[in-house]
């Protein structure tokens, strides 16, 4: 094992790829020469060239649209889109080319590329660089959406998400790029569509994912001293959902929070609590509670900023109210 | 005709290849409307008829290797490109033997064994799906080309400037082919487009760009030609500009109130490339009528037995819908 960071994770995985198959190619701004913005390609230009390591022009549509269309041919793109929030310049590409594709050529035509972003708050960045969109995504049938919390999750998914013959979004956390994980030296991968448990408990289940993980799990620690034990559930990838665990988790715990950084009207949170109330219902022994942001553009000043997301304090809270009924 | 077809190295054969693969778009799409009305072919119907030489002269210039990306305007260019008219026919009719069973219906067709990779309901999409076409061309099959098919209205989305620039920087094997039909719906190129024109747009992005009749099929093909051999070449994208003109409505159903009666009828009695063809071969490669007859009868046959394949075929039901929607 060895101790990386998440940004170290995402290129690692690049590489070891690109390496594996000369399909593989990395294209977009500023990937090449300094590594991308947050780092997340650093390296890659050395050792595989420009050919391959791909700096674009400043042209979302043309960087999501060509991955898409060389994808369509039987080419592996890694497109990276800088910030989430630049989505909206080439959101038709994600909408109509690379969601459809597979489907209405029935199964002719596949997009196996990967489409990696980061999105969230943390850096003061205001309104349209600081946004949490998994939603938009997940409402659109055909994609498959990836949110990994941790350096190793990251590793692994990413390399499956390469593999994958469909078209993936890849959402990394700009807060996250730094923090440090284990990481195997072996070669490893995660199965898309499965969750992961990164804290066991008993009492409260907080589904979440992405960098409110760690939130929940500084929560849960101090929910401990208060003699609740809380269980955190990262569901890794959205879609698919793996439903099974949180089917196992919350028929032990009865008690579900559904945490995580984008809005919470018509966020992903609903779905899941939609989910959990159609099947589990009988299971639940206090209503479904959502911690997560707040319902404005992200402000830029540093307490609203924070405030407008899930805080360890507001999973605390919430924890001993959905608790006080009696745990078992 | 402006061009001699000895001068651009094709046959008598290649001219009546070429001629027989225009009658068919017509005949085809002729068709496509009368079982429209019938409530048979189902859809948003937007015609191709009045276009077939700027289809027909892109496509002789590629191979079944080559990549094309379309627009909702396609039969012309999925025909060109050498799609067989039957599962076409029943794609239109939505049926399960249809190209993509049923589940693309005319905008949305495909057919990568021939290298027609897509038909796009949302215009402009063709443009950057060719670029990428292109990018795999050059880092994975050296040699093979791509072309973009837009319209006028496509030619004005943000797509082009971000593609070709793109393509332009990277020597992309591609070429960016403009139909301009001269309406956008309803709406002209003179009250939409800055010089009333693209093909100048070209220079601005380096890269070579030409205006060529587009009802002229022997213009289209040399410029076609020249542009394929660049990109083969390695020498990066061209742009073509098809002057062309749309004999039916933007769709089926167009109201057309945006023209006049007279310009239509004019542009139909002066710019109809079947016409046009069948005068250049009858008098430069000696074609009777005779053998017209026997083409036109041949081209009939082969799109009554599309109907008739499409009609046989059984209508795509719900039960399968859920499938195929992750490979």
């Amino acid at each position: 094992m060895q101790r990386i960071m998440y940004r170290e994770a995402i290129a690692s995985a690049l590489a070891e790829e690109m390496r594996r198959d000369e399909k593989v190619l990395v294209m977009g701004e500023d990937v090449a020469i300094t590594g991308g913005v947050y780092k997340a390609t650093k390296g890659l230009l050395d050792e595989f060239g420009p050919q391959r390591v791909r700096n674009t022009p400043l042209s979302e549509l043309a960087i999501a649209g060509t991955a898409a269309g060389a994808a369509m041919c039987g080419a592996r793109p890694v497109a990276e889109i800088m910030h989430v929030d630049f989505i909206g310049c080439c959101f038709d590409i994600v909408l109509s080319t690379m969601a459809k594709m597979h489907y209405k050529t029935n199964g002719q035509i596949s997009v196996p590329m990967v489409l990696r972003t980061q999105q969230g708050r943390g850096r003061s960045n205001g309104c349209t660089q600081s946004q949490s969109l998994e939603s938009l995504f997940t409402a659109i049938p055909g994609l498959k959406v990836v949110i990994p919390s941790t350096p190793y999750d990251a590793k692994g998914l990413l390399k499956t998400a390469i593999r994958d013959n469909n078209p993936v979004i890849f959402l990394e956390h700009k807060g996250l790029y730094q923090t440090k994980g284990e990481v195997p030296e072996q070669e490893y991968l995660i199965p898309l569509g499965k969750a992961d448990v990164k804290r066991f408990g008993k009492d409260v289940t907080i589904i979440t994912y992405s960098k409110t993980v760690l939130m929940a799990l500084d929560a849960a620690k101090q929910l401990e001293a208060e003699g609740i034990d809380a269980e955190v559930l990262d569901l890794r990838t959205l879609v698919p959902l793996d439903f099974e665990a949180i089917r196992e988790s919350v028929t032990k715990t009865g008690r579900v929070i559904i945490a995580h950084e984008a809005s919470e009207f018509s966020g992903f949170g609903a779905e899941v609590a939609a989910e959990i109330a159609d099947k589990l219902f009988d299971e639940l022994d206090a209503p479904i509670v959502r911690v997560c942001g707040s319902n404005i553009p992200v402000p830029n000043a540093t307490e609203p900023e924070l405030e407008s997301a899930p805080t360890v304090a507001k999973l605390v809270a919430a924890a001993k109210r959905v608790c006080e009924g009696g745990i078992h | 005709m402006s061009k001699d077809h000895k001068a651009l190295g094709l046959t008598r054969d290649d001219l009546i290849k070429m001629y027989r693969t225009m009658y068919l778009i017509r005949e085809f799409e002729e068709n496509a409307v009368a079982y429209f009305k019938q409530g048979i072919v189902i859809g948003n119907m937007h015609m191709y008829v009045g276009e077939e030489a700027t289809a027909t002269g892109i496509c002789y210039a590629l191979t079944k290797e080559d990549y094309v990306a379309s627009t909702h305007r396609c039969d012309g260019h999925l025909i060109a490109k050498g799609v067989d008219t039957k599962p076409m026919m029943a794609e239109l009719m939505g049926r399960e033997n249809g190209i993509c069973g049923g589940r693309a219906g005319k905008m949305h067709q495909s057919c990568p064994e021939v290298g027609f990779m897509a038909a796009n309901g949302v215009v402009g999409a063709s443009i950057s799906q060719a670029t990428g076409h292109a990018l795999y061309c050059q880092m994975y099959a050296p040699g093979r080309v791509a072309v973009a098919f837009f319209g006028d209205g496509g030619g004005n989305q943000g797509a082009f400037l971000e593609c070709v620039n793109m393509a332009s920087v990277w020597k992309l094997p591609a070429i960016y082919v403009c139909e301009n039909n001269h309406y956008a719906i309803s709406t002209s190129v003179e009250s939409s487009t800055a010089l009333g024109h693209f093909w100048q747009r070209a220079e601005g992005l380096g890269i070579p760009g030409v205006l060529v009749n587009g009802n002229d099929v022997l213009e289209v093909y040399a410029a076609a030609k020249e542009a394929v051999e660049r990109a083969r070449r390695g020498e990066g994208p061209s742009f073509i500009e098809c002057d062309t003109y749309r004999f039916r409505g933007h769709h089926e159903g167009d109201e057309q109130t945006y023209r006049s009666k007279e310009e239509v009828q004019y542009m139909k009695d002066h710019n109809n490339c079947l016409i046009t063809m069948k005068k250049y071969m009858t008098e430069n490669v000696g074609w009777t009528e005779e053998e017209d007859a026997a083409l036109i009868k041949s081209v009939q046959d082969q799109v009554a037995e599309s109907v008739a394949y499409g009609m046989a075929g059984k209508p795509m039901s719900a039960e399968d819908m859920e499938s195929k929607l992750f490979a």
